[in-house]
């Protein structure tokens, strides 16, 4: 019933690149806009399984980053872009902005020297406030806040679009996509390498890895050693919609030198998100929820929104952050190997991927890469699962073009036949339930699946589950004609009217992201990018988690 | 989002949920005369939870004889639809289209669609001039987007069960993990069999129907977990729990972490005296009970919530705190029996039906102006106690549903004195026997004349 990964094309390609993330995904696409040949390899079954979806959903300025660090620079660059690009895509975002709140006279202290780094970052609007006025924009906070720094630009994003629309893109522009292809070892070779997966072996002259967790791992079958990943494990909490109108925007802590602490923010999908613990683990798969990380949770929610505990909890999940020794991003580029290595993205990889891309990309071409020097086109307008834009169980037009619109069938998020139809049919159909759950926030909301997941399975079942190679229609993708826009080029892309662009334009105040975050199926999780040589299996085919996809860290 | 959202003719009353309560109201309203009654209700087929309930028992005490839950639906939803109300299935109420009952009592002028003569149905008395409707539902469903407006609505959105998230039970993510509701829909609606071993978390009614429905599936109970001295249901389910399943019931025991990558490998137990963990392998686990209203449409009316039950408070006669807005069923006791919910929607009708009657005597006819609200006086509970429901009286009200209030414990009690008081004064006292968590304690309502409508809350508690 399903294609076994690595049974498609195996002409040898330009770039492999080595995770599909995120970053893996952003760099894709950027190398097959520019007419680069490329295999984009994953141990997962669907891209965007691992950090990239368990975190906090924040698309952050960048203002509490290291002036002067590339990390600094490349999300400032990369949030700009994706500002841009999710309001073309249709990726749900919402500009809420954010508050750092002083609780003790210590902290107060620390604002004047937050906000001049802030400065010093670029991010110049960052600006404080008084209790008062503090109090007066977030009424629900809890009592005993000093102070705060305004941060405007601050926003909420959906983790799981994202990854998607760039494998979408990329797909659409030559890239082959490899799943389940866990890299057990990569043959480095004089003209060409090759990387040798679980379904079987990608030829290619550069390698790039965007492994993620286990990009220490993949380093070193490059016979690299300079770094090693330490995963840190952040556990969050969702809470139901109702405590949405608890916040306005999203309520960061003082950071700590060690993380930056727990926060509350909205997310797009209408919930409450509080989290990240942080704790190092071990163990790279180690995804598990624990009754200590939750209930410092609770505890660390009752003193910011005290009415949060009189809410339900929705959900509550936990993904890795990919950390390193060295604070900064490991980005580098070597021609002698045709190798590029881009790690320790830590938990800004979502906000900054775009500027990733472009900087590794410029790093490939320093080294030899030929790229097409081509314009930017649109990128694919991807199904809105945002709250704070029109869904289509609201949109009276489309359910009259089509009635399955009107059938809900998801009730706690309010998603319809129509929208699981459209996701099994599309040009990346998720291959378990859980990727379904990304797609569309099915299953995701405060049943949990009481009332709908026999239904959902039995649907998913009848839509067959995908075949796990997505190879571009056509020839070799710098053959492809681009005189269609990329919407032509994507199957199913055009079948979101161009009139609802706009849609994702997200108001500020809106409701945040979050929905479904939740239990995820462990398989699919945090060991997702690259897998490489870890010896850890694959995600289990089959059933495929119900419960979870998550939102992001 | 209402722009442009047609409306459409107004409804004499709006319910929401095709379930027992709501069914049962549509049925004893069109009896007394109401006009257009429109039920609708998100799923396909109306009826309810018991549509997957295939165990007896169904309509002891509103029907007198004893169905199996789909067939006991059945009746229920033939019985509406032959009394002439409209069922409109597949139909999400998705919000509140303007703050609902803003316009006060009744606030519109025409006939209300009870003409006071039981039996009398026939054509809606709706007329056009009563369009608006003081409150105004929005509707998805595969015919579009529509704004119902209605003199009066019901809700009776029923309850579910809190999932294994919303209990914060910690560890991996597996897939074959749900609760009751998602295992009787896939077993008895969807058909599918679940091989292999089982763990249900809960020992109470529900728990043990979980069991029943999983050896139908064809999986192996392999035991009960509650984290209370002991099982809260008959004790005839618990014998038959250990000699027709060999499934025993852990007693003062918590699960600590589900545990499983990709596919679920068992659950750690705790046990709260002694601290001591045991793994027990399964392929399934069940979270089973712990009941919580679908109280989001009420909250997004605004209304006035009861803290105990988490339902919208509502008085004797299932009257909410906006006019004309009802609730019934398990959206205000989650979780009472069927039959005990019908009885509540066939309680609430009457109420709506005088609420309407009012509304007829109240109306720009005679230019009264809205007819003043009902002098409520709140009923509360005192720890161990949980909640009661209804959570006021209604001076010169009905009695409440049954003619009693239902209460929950959060103890077990062979013997307990019921003490009802209002300001220092004790109202009246009463012994209950057998008092369990998870189950209905009943009050009766003969002490609600000696309760001052000017002074302070009822207090009820255990002596």
């Amino acid at each position: 019933m399903r294609r076994a990964a690595g049974t498609g094309d195996d002409r040898p390609a330009d770039v492999a690149i080595i995770g599909a993330g995120v970053v893996g995904t952003a760099i894709a696409r950027a190398l097959a806009l520019q007419g680069v040949s490329c295999v984009l390899i994953d141990a997962a079954n669907d891209v965007g399984t691992g950090t990239s979806k368990a975190n906090t959903a924040i698309l952050h300025t960048g203002f509490d980053t290291v002036p002067g660090s590339l990390e600094s620079r490349l999300l400032r660059r990369g949030s700009a872009l994706l500002r841009d690009y999710a309001r073309r895509a249709g990726i749900p975002v919402e500009h809420t902005g954010a508050v750092l709140v002083a609780w003790t006279p210590e902290q107060v202290a620390e604002l004047p020297a937050i906000e001049a780094k802030a400065h010093r970052n670029g991010v110049t609007d960052v600006h404080p406030i008084g209790a008062a006025e503090l109090y007066r924009r977030e009424p629900h906070l809890g009592p005993g806040a000093l102070g705060a720094l305004v941060i405007p630009g601050e926003s909420i994003i959906c983790p799981w679009t994202t990854p998607l629309a760039y494998a979408t893109q990329a797909v659409a522009a030559g890239a082959r996509l490899r799943l389940r292809s866990r890299v057990t070892g990569i043959r480095a070779g004089a003209l060409e390498h090759q990387v040798v997966t679980a379904a079987g072996v990608v030829r290619c002259r550069w390698v790039v890895n965007a492994a993620g967790l286990y990009s220490d791992a993949v380093d070193a079958m490059m016979g690299g050693d300079s770094f090693t990943i330490c995963p840190r494990r952040g556990e969050l909490i969702v809470f139901d919609k109702l405590a949405r109108p608890q916040l306005s925007q999203i309520l960061l802590p003082v950071p700590t030198a060690r993380t930056k602490g727990v926060l509350v923010a909205p997310t797009v999908y209408g919930n409450v998100l509080l989290g990240p613990t942080a704790e190092d683990v071990p163990d790279r798969g180690d995804v598990a929820t624990t009754g200590a990380g939750l209930a410092a949770l609770l505890a660390a929610g009752r003193r910011i929104l005290p009415g949060l505990a009189a809410e339900e909890v929705t959900a509550s999940y936990a993904g890795l952050r990919a950390a390193t020794a060295d604070r900064d991003y490991q980005i580098w580029a070597d021609g002698s190997r045709r190798y590029a290595c881009v790690a320790g993205i830590r938990s800004t990889g979502l906000s900054a991927s775009l500027g990733i891309a472009e900087h590794v990309i410029g790093l490939l071409a320093g080294a030899g890469l030929r790229l097409a020097g081509r314009p930017e086109p649109d990128p694919p307008l991807m199904p809105y699962i945002g709250q704070a834009g029109t869904r289509p169980y609201q949109d009276a037009a489309r359910i009259a073009a089509d009635p399955e619109y009107g059938r809900i069938v998801c009730h706690c998020e309010r998603v319809t036949r129509g929208e699981i139809r459209d996701a099994l049919a599309g040009p990346l159909p998720p291959a378990d339930l859980d990727g379904l759950r990304r797609r569309t926030r099915v299953l995701n909301g405060r049943c949990q699946g009481f009332y709908c997941a026999a239904t959902v399975a039995a649907l998913f079942a009848a839509g067959g589950p995908p075949a796990l190679v997505a190879d571009p229609p056509g020839r070799p993708p710098a053959m492809v004609p681009q005189t269609a826009g990329p919407e032509a080029a994507v199957p199913g892309a055009g079948r979101v009217q161009a009139a609802r662009r706009g849609e994702a334009v997200q108001r500020a105040a809106g409701r945040g992201e979050g929905g479904g975050p939740a239990v995820g199926h462990e398989g699919a999780g945090p060991q997702a990018p690259g897998n490489a040589g870890t010896g850890r299996p694959a995600s289990g085919p089959g059933e495929a988690g119900r419960r979870a996809a998550e939102p992001p860290v | 989002m209402s722009a442009g959202i047609p409306a459409g003719p107004a409804a004499d009353v709006l319910i929401v949920g095709a379930g027992p309560a709501g069914l049962a109201a549509a049925v004893e309203l069109r009896r007394l005369g109401a006009g257009r009654v429109v039920v609708v209700d998100r799923d396909e087929e109306a009826g309810g939870i018991p549509r997957h309930s295939a165990h007896t028992g169904f309509g002891a005490r509103d029907l007198r004889r004893f169905l199996s839950g789909p067939a006991y639906a059945r009746r229920y939803a033939d019985a509406a639809a032959a009394a002439g109300a409209e069922i409109r299935l597949g139909t999400t109420a998705t919000g509140w289209d303007g703050p609902p009952g803003m316009s006060g009592r009744a606030g519109t002028s025409g006939q209300p669609g009870i003409s006071g003569q039981p039996g009398a149905g026939g054509p809606s008395t709706v007329r056009p001039d009563r369009a608006a409707g003081p409150y105004r539902v929005t509707l998805t469903s595969a015919a579009g987007i529509e704004t119902v407006g209605a003199a009066a609505v019901l809700l009776a959105t029923g309850c579910r069960e809190r999932p294994r998230t919303a209990r914060l039970v910690p560890g991996d993510r597996p897939p074959g993990v749900m609760t009751t509701g998602e295992l009787q829909r896939r077993v008895y609606l969807a058909g599918q069999r679940l091989p292999g071993r089982a763990l249900v978390v809960g020992a109470e009614h529900v728990s043990f129907s979980a069991m029943v429905t999983l050896a139908h599936a064809g999986a192996q109970v392999v035991g009960l977990v509650t984290d209370r001295p002991r099982h809260t249901s008959y004790a005839g389910f618990g014998l038959a729990a250990s000699w027709r399943w060999h499934a025993p019931v852990w007693r003062c025991t918590v699960v600590r972490r589900v545990a499983g990558r990709g596919r679920l490998e068992g659950a750690e137990l705790a046990d709260t005296r002694t601290g001591e963990t045991r793994f027990v392998p399964c392929d399934v686990v069940v979270f089973t009970g712990d009941w919580i209203p679908d109280h989001e449409l009420a909250r997004a009316a605004g209304l006035a919530m009861d803290a105990g039950t988490r339902g919208p408070a509502v008085d004797t006669a299932l009257e909410t705190s906006a006019p004309g807005l009802f609730a019934a069923g398990n959206l205000v006791h989650a979780a009472e029996t069927a039959d005990v919910a019908a009885l509540g929607g066939r309680h609430a009708a009457r109420g709506i039906a005088e609420f309407l009657r009012g509304a007829a005597g109240h109306g720009t006819a005679g230019g009264r102006g809205p007819a003043p609200q009902p002098v409520r006086l709140p009923v509360t509970v005192e720890p161990p106690l949980l909640w009661v429901a209804p959570n006021a009286l209604r001076a010169g009200g009905p009695a409440p549903p049954r003619g009693r209030f239902v209460l929950r414990s959060d103890v077990f009690d062979r013997l307990a004195r019921l003490e009802v008081w209002q300001d220092g004064r004790r109202l009246a006292t009463g012994v209950s026997f057998g008092i369990k968590p998870d189950r209905p304690v009943r009050l009766g309502a003969s002490w609600t004349g000696r309760a001052d409508p000017g002074g302070g809350p009822v207090t009820v508690r255990l002596a």
